[in-house]
């Protein structure tokens, strides 16, 4: 299925439209929460794992996130060279000084990117993620998301998708999968 | 925070994990009562807990208050076609004979308007209502915003 995936012609991909891009054909220019550039190319060569989310969010983000770093601890230095980003849907409120906040709460590996909302937007359609703002009361808004977190090997191919309410105990392995 | 609650907070810090304590009303128990850090007031905190029906007769959880928030909520974390949301939930069952959660990735007491940002080792009452049961207070953990449950198996309380 994969193989499909990745077959294109030079002037037009022709692949499964539900599939993320392959790291090195996607387009985004995002800010990690130390205020430093990122761009897609600068993770060539390094597996990846990669998730949306926000810090307004009290429930899916931080089970996420405490999941992935049980995971990290798990593979010990062998995730040393993993890429492992939470691109904030929110990027109103998740400026990258409130991502630094929030990620200090979990495993350091882990970095916060965010950036204007054109380039969140262009993120979210390489990775086929989706999101939307969800009006409440007095003002407040909360963000529906994709919740999954997405896997790619060094060479930038997708690999894997690891489902909110999958079986936890298989994602080390399909993360051990991704490394080498 | 006013003086008793702030008096309350410290006694209830001082005599830790009362997550692991039991409250029961009629045929229900009520325990694991948790909660998450949160980085300051203006983020909604959450609310953790399990309840027991050991009754014949179904119950629901219908909403919950507490000097913690001023807009307690009821929500459901629901993942459809691999996107989250978490819809209010108007009412959640307690049905004869089970048990119910409000854990991580599901039920969940969404805190909204938070007088104080929650701090990992404080402690704030919240008070249950039940459909028939009535109403129940509970006091709830602050555990870090890593945290994905009370450890109550523990010992050591
Ligand atoms: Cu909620």
């Amino acid at each position: 299925m994969l193989g499909v995936g990745a077959y294109r012609t030079r002037n037009r991909p022709a692949r499964n439209e539900l599939l993320p891009l392959p790291i090195g054909e996607m387009s985004w220019a995002l800010t990690d929460h130390q205020g430093r550039s990122v761009r897609p190319k600068d993770w060539a060569g390094r597996p990846v794992m990669v998730f949306f989310g926000f810090t307004w969010c009290p429930d899916v983000c931080p089970t996420t996130l405490s999941d992935i770093s049980l995971w990290l601890e798990d593979l010990g230095a062998d995730a040393n060279r993993l890429i492992v980003a939470l691109i904030s849907v929110d990027p109103e409120r998740d400026t990258p000084v409130v991502l630094a906040d929030y990620v200090s709460n979990f495993d350091p590996r882990i970095i916060g990117l965010t950036g204007p909302a054109e380039e969140v937007a262009q993120a979210a359609a390489d990775f086929r993620v989706t999101y939307r703002r969800v009006d409440k009361d007095g003002g407040d808004y909360t963000m529906d998301h994709t919740a999954g977190v997405f896997l790619f090997h060094p060479d930038g191919r997708f690999v894997s998708i690891i489902d909110f309410h999958e079986d936890r105990r298989f994602a080390v392995p399909k993360i051990r999968r991704t490394l080498s | 925070m006013n003086h008793f609650l702030l008096a309350a907070a410290l006694i209830l810090s001082a005599s830790a994990a009362m997550a692991c304590e039991t409250v029961t009303i009629g045929d229900l128990t009520v325990e694991h009562a948790w909660s998450k850090a949160t980085i300051g007031a203006g983020r909604p905190g959450v609310f953790y807990v399990e309840i027991t029906n050991t009754g014949s007769t179904d119950d629901a959880l219908v909403g919950i208050a507490t000097p913690a928030a001023g807009m307690p909520m009821l929500h459901e974390t629901v993942v459809q076609d691999g996107i989250a949301s978490m819809p209010h939930a108007m009412s959640i069952p307690v049905p004869a004979g089970q048990s119910v959660q409000l854990s991580p990735g599901g039920y969940h007491g969404m805190l909204m308007g938070l007088t104080n940002a929650l701090k990992e080792g404080d402690s704030f009452p919240v008070t249950l209502s039940f459909e028939k049961a009535g109403e129940v207070t509970v006091n709830v953990d602050v555990l870090s915003l890593r945290a994905e449950g009370p450890d109550c198996a523990d010992a050591g309380q």
